[in-house]
């Protein structure tokens, strides 16, 4: 089987779709495009989709990775769905704070308490 | 232990963005052997990266012909790093804030902030394509001098 990196593992749960990014570091462009392009197609796959994008394995990402990010994010709540990020290590969430994108996300401690926030915005 | 003698190098890579993959592991295996921290250690790994994509990018607009030039040294107090491109550079000074208003939402722009946050010293040469950085390993610490002094 073909490897593509970086990869990501597609839990579908009662309450939420739960997209973990399984590669420690995610810097180059044509991964995170090919990274964007997999979460793209879960993201198309229902409307008012709950999705939990868990960072439990990164250690390092680029701004390039925010980027991304952000059309996820778009594109979810375009469809009406809602998205919350989790398990950020905390020097990845610093980067975050530096650029305010914490205000614009929902980061959430971990997949439980995302799943917890996703189903009190309801 | 280490020696005082900065470690000082100089290589030219293309402008691929995995190209600065092995230059990046060199520069960041010599950090810990000179016992810079975890957070030194990643501050310079997100600053390299971004010049880097700064360089290839908007410097030498992916042209694959044109080169990046890294110079750097690592000595026992502080890493500095020179990033070159072959580009006709650029004004720092006229990159929007990405936290401020409706750029918060777009999907690039932020490159400059990071490298600004993360290293101590960024400044450019006057045609805009060379980028100069240091990381202190030591940073200023005015409470515990204070706190020390009164001892």
């Amino acid at each position: 089987m073909a490897s593509i990196r970086p990869r990501i593992g597609v839990e579908y749960a009662e309450k939420a779709t739960i997209v973990t990014f399984t590669d420690e570091k995610i810097l180059e462009e044509k991964d995170i495009q090919a990274l964007g392009e997999s979460i793209m197609s879960v993201v198309e796959q229902a409307e008012r989709l709950n999705l939990i994008l868990d960072f439990c394995n990164v250690s390092f990402l680029s701004s390039a990775v925010l980027g991304l990010l952000i059309r996820v994010s778009k594109k979810v709540y375009e469809r009406d769905g809602q998205l919350r990020l989790c398990n950020i290590d905390p020097k990845i969430h610093e980067i975050f704070k530096i650029t305010r994108l914490n205000k614009i996300f929902d980061i959430c401690r971990d997949v439980e308490d995302a799943t917890e926030s996703l189903a009190a915005a309801h | 232990m280490a020696s005082k003698t900065p470690i000082s190098r100089s290589t030219a890579v293309p402008s691929r963005p995995s190209a600065i993959v092995e230059v990046g592991k060199k520069i960041l295996s010599e950090l810990e052997a000179g016992d810079f921290s975890q957070e030194d250690i990643f501050a310079v790994h997100l600053a390299l990266e971004e010049a880097f994509i700064n360089a290839i990018k908007h410097g030498n607009k992916m042209k694959p012909e044109k080169e990046v030039k890294v110079d750097y040294s690592v000595g026992s107090d502080k890493v500095e790093i020179f990033m070159t491109d072959e580009g006709n550079g650029f004004d720092p000074n006229s990159i929007p804030d990405p936290r401020s208003g409706e750029n918060l939402y777009k999907t690039e722009g932020r490159g400059l902030l990071l490298i600004n946050s993360y290293m101590d010293v960024v400044e450019f040469n006057e045609q805009g394509n060379r980028v100069h950085m240091v990381r202190y390993k030591e940073k200023p610490r005015l409470a515990a001098t204070a706190s020390q002094s009164q001892a």
